[in-house]
């Protein structure tokens, strides 16, 4: 599903090297954590592959089913089945959320040559999924994400993603800012589209998070590499040692 | 008279060009007066300190300069809305394909019938609050209209009105240089809704005299379409009663060159005014100017203006918005925004905005700010899957909205809105 090869990136406006050469390869269906220190490149990995502007790939690649995602602009790589969810979703005053998501499928719909959604069938679609994720009417009305909480704002990202229904969803920090119950609500949404085809990348700094969605690989980044890969037992070791060990064991 | 002063001989040469109309004799002295008036201002020139940022050479200019027809298949503006039609073609009234002058609660006629008659209520008008709005700040584009405008409405509303007079001006001749006169008068109780569009002519000069009696209501919503070369100059006289409301929408896309003044002063207690715009340019041939003038000279009255640029490839806007809070008019509560959002650095934003406030228990707040499109927000709208061309018409279309939102009427706000929106879908192409 994604393929990254020796991904090397550095900032645009300063002599920054942040990504050093990234390795991985996520299967079909696969669900894969990457965890690591602050500061390691991990959401930079996630904007690279989503197409933030400010960032210079100095070398690597990185393929979604074999299409170059470095190639395309960020709303091509949507189409073709990416979907990041943002560590601090964008508040866009003016914008209506329900408008805002009927554009996106639609536009998305419409990239692949598909036809698009008529506003009943849409309507229709958004009720089930909303209600599934405690989002009431309100909030699809309100302008996206403005004066929503940090639990409404992850549950609208994951709102997007289950209408969008992505091949490869990267989650940035999707827990953080989240409480207990709305961290539940969360992972059952995305569990909720883990069908056997779909692919997950979970960034995270706890273990918290894969005790509610299990991955079947973590990695750990660590000054812009990926520095060990393993099962889940990987996230327990971090989560009662630290990252200190692990660094060492590279060091 | 001073001698070759193109201020001087430009405003003869005005004068001359347009048939100074028969008429009763207080619509004779009211002309008579104004052409003295416009006489002693003379044209306005681009070292007048009140057109420092727009260029007035061709609203002046003799011949007329010419302005392509321009031909579009869209439904025309409030098409959708019940209301009585009204057409002028290039400014001239249209009975042909005008609705009749028949709404309850309403006395319609055309300028030419009212100023005609001995006896007519509108004698305390025409002409009268333009001669008001004069000072501080000279208007002379103003004077010239009072002085020779033959066409226009006179409308008096004396109750309650269920549906909006609609004016449609229509383009047909490139050299056509209308003077429009509108004069209109909302009795105590009443209420009244003016709908706009156009402006159609080669250079449209139009003045709206409004006089808004106690508690009563007047709605006003214009839209300035995608007329590429025309040229505009626009005035809007207000003066409002104890109670009243007046409410002011302006929507502009085009044009080589607009100036729409509001001038409106609180005469009464407790009244409201807010006036707005939001305007669209595209091109170096993009000039677009709002200018307004409140007075506030009575007690707890609240003014608003919001108005938002967008303007890209050369364009310049500009806005000069000025609160007069006079000695006594204390509890007034003012309030003024411009912004504008300028895709690209060959573009301009000029912001003027003024308070000059002589009493001490007064709220008066004003704010300019010029900006680019948010790339954060462009980056999620992208990220989500719609083309950067289409998001950022979304953004754009969100900082328009927020002046929109000032017209009080939710079917009318939404189809400017819709109608902004397809004319930015047409252009992506």
């Amino acid at each position: 599903m994604l393929n990254i090869k020796n991904l090397q990136v550095g900032l645009e406006e300063e002599d920054k090297q942040i990504l050093k050469g990234v390795d991985l390869n996520i299967g079909e269906g696969e669900v894969h954590a990457i965890m690591g220190p602050n500061g390691s490149g991990k959401s930079t990995m996630s904007y690279v592959l989503a197409g933030k502007g400010g960032y210079e790939v100095t070398g690597g690649t990185a393929k979604l089913n074999g299409a170059d995602l470095l190639e395309m602009e960020p709303e091509e790589r949507a189409a073709a089945g990416l979907f990041l969810a943002f560590q601090y979703p964008v508040e866009i005053p003016g914008v209506g959320n329900m408008t805002f998501l009927r554009t996106a499928v639609n536009a998305q719909r419409k990239a692949r040559g598909e036809d698009e959604l008529s506003a009943g069938e849409f309507l229709k679609l958004v009720r089930i999924k909303a209600k599934a994720l405690k989002i009431d009417a309100d909030m699809l009305k309100r302008p996206v994400n403005v004066g929503f909480s940090g639990g409404e704002k992850k549950r609208n990202e994951i709102l997007q993603m289950a209408m969008l229904e992505p091949k490869m969803c990267v989650l940035d920090e999707t827990d953080s800012g989240l409480d207990v119950d709305a961290m539940k609500l969360v992972a059952e949404g995305v569990n909720a589209l883990r069908d056997g085809k779909r692919s997950f990348l979970l960034i995270t700094h706890y273990q918290r998070l894969l005790d509610h969605i299990k991955p079947d690989v973590v990695h750990i980044m660590a000054d812009g590499k990926i520095i060990k890969s393993g099962g889940p037992d990987l996230a327990l070791e971090v989560e009662n040692n630290g990252y200190a060990n692990l660094l060492a064991e590279v060091a | 008279m001073a001698v070759n002063n193109p201020k001087f001989d430009t405003s003869e040469a005005l004068l001359a060009a347009f048939r100074v109309p028969n008429g009763a004799k207080w619509a004779l002295d009211a002309r008579r007066f104004a052409a003295a008036n416009f006489r002693r201002m003379g044209i306005p020139v681009k070292r007048d300190e009140y057109w420092k940022y727009t260029n007035p050479t061709g609203l002046t200019a003799l011949p007329t300069p010419k302005a392509a027809l321009f031909q579009n298949d869209e439904t025309p503006m409030f098409d959708g809305v019940d209301r009585v039609k009204l057409v002028f073609v290039d400014g001239v009234f249209d009975a042909a394909q005008s609705d009749d002058l028949v709404l309850d609660g309403v006395e319609l006629e055309t300028l030419e019938d009212a100023l005609s008659k001995d006896i007519h209520w509108a004698k305390d008008l025409f002409g009268v609050l333009e001669a008001n709005g004069q000072k501080p700040v000279e208007r002379p584009l103003a004077a010239l209209n009072t002085a020779v405008a033959t066409q226009g409405l006179v409308i008096r509303a004396t109750g309650k009105t269920d549906k909006p007079i609609a004016i449609r001006y229509i383009h047909s001749d490139d050299t056509s240089d209308a003077m429009v006169h509108h004069v209109v008068k909302v009795d105590a109780g009443a209420n009244l809704t003016v709908l706009e569009s156009g402006p159609g002519a080669a250079r449209f000069n139009s003045v709206m005299e409004t006089d808004v009696l106690d508690g009563a209501a007047f709605h006003h919503v214009r839209t300035q379409g995608r007329d590429h070369e025309r040229r505009t100059a626009t005035h809007m006289f207000g003066r409002l009663g104890t109670d009243s409301v007046f409410r002011s929408f302006t929507m502009t896309v085009n044009g080589v060159l607009t100036r729409n003044e509001s001038i409106l002063e609180f005469t009464g207690d407790n009244a409201k005014a807010t006036v707005g715009g939001a305007s669209a340019g595209d091109g170096s041939g993009f000039h677009h100017d709002d200018t307004v003038f409140i007075t506030h000279d009575s007690l707890n009255c609240e003014s608003r203006q919001v108005f938002k640029k967008v303007l890209r490839n050369g364009a310049t806007g500009v806005f000069q918005g000025k609160i007069l809070v006079k000695a006594g008019a204390q509890k007034t509560d003012g309030y003024q925004i411009s912004q504008g959002l300028l895709l690209d650095d060959n573009s301009n934003f000029l912001a003027k905005p003024e308070l000059e406030i002589y009493a001490d228990d007064v709220i008066c707040s004003h704010g300019s700010t010029v900006g680019a499109i948010d790339d954060d927000a462009l980056f999620y709208l992208t990220s989500r899957g719609v083309p950067k061309s289409q998001a950022q018409d979304i953004l754009i279309l969100a900082f328009l909205g927020e002046a929109i939102d000032e017209i009080d009427d939710s079917a009318l706000s939404e189809g400017i809105h819709s109608r902004l929106a397809d004319w930015m879908e047409r252009r992506r192409g």
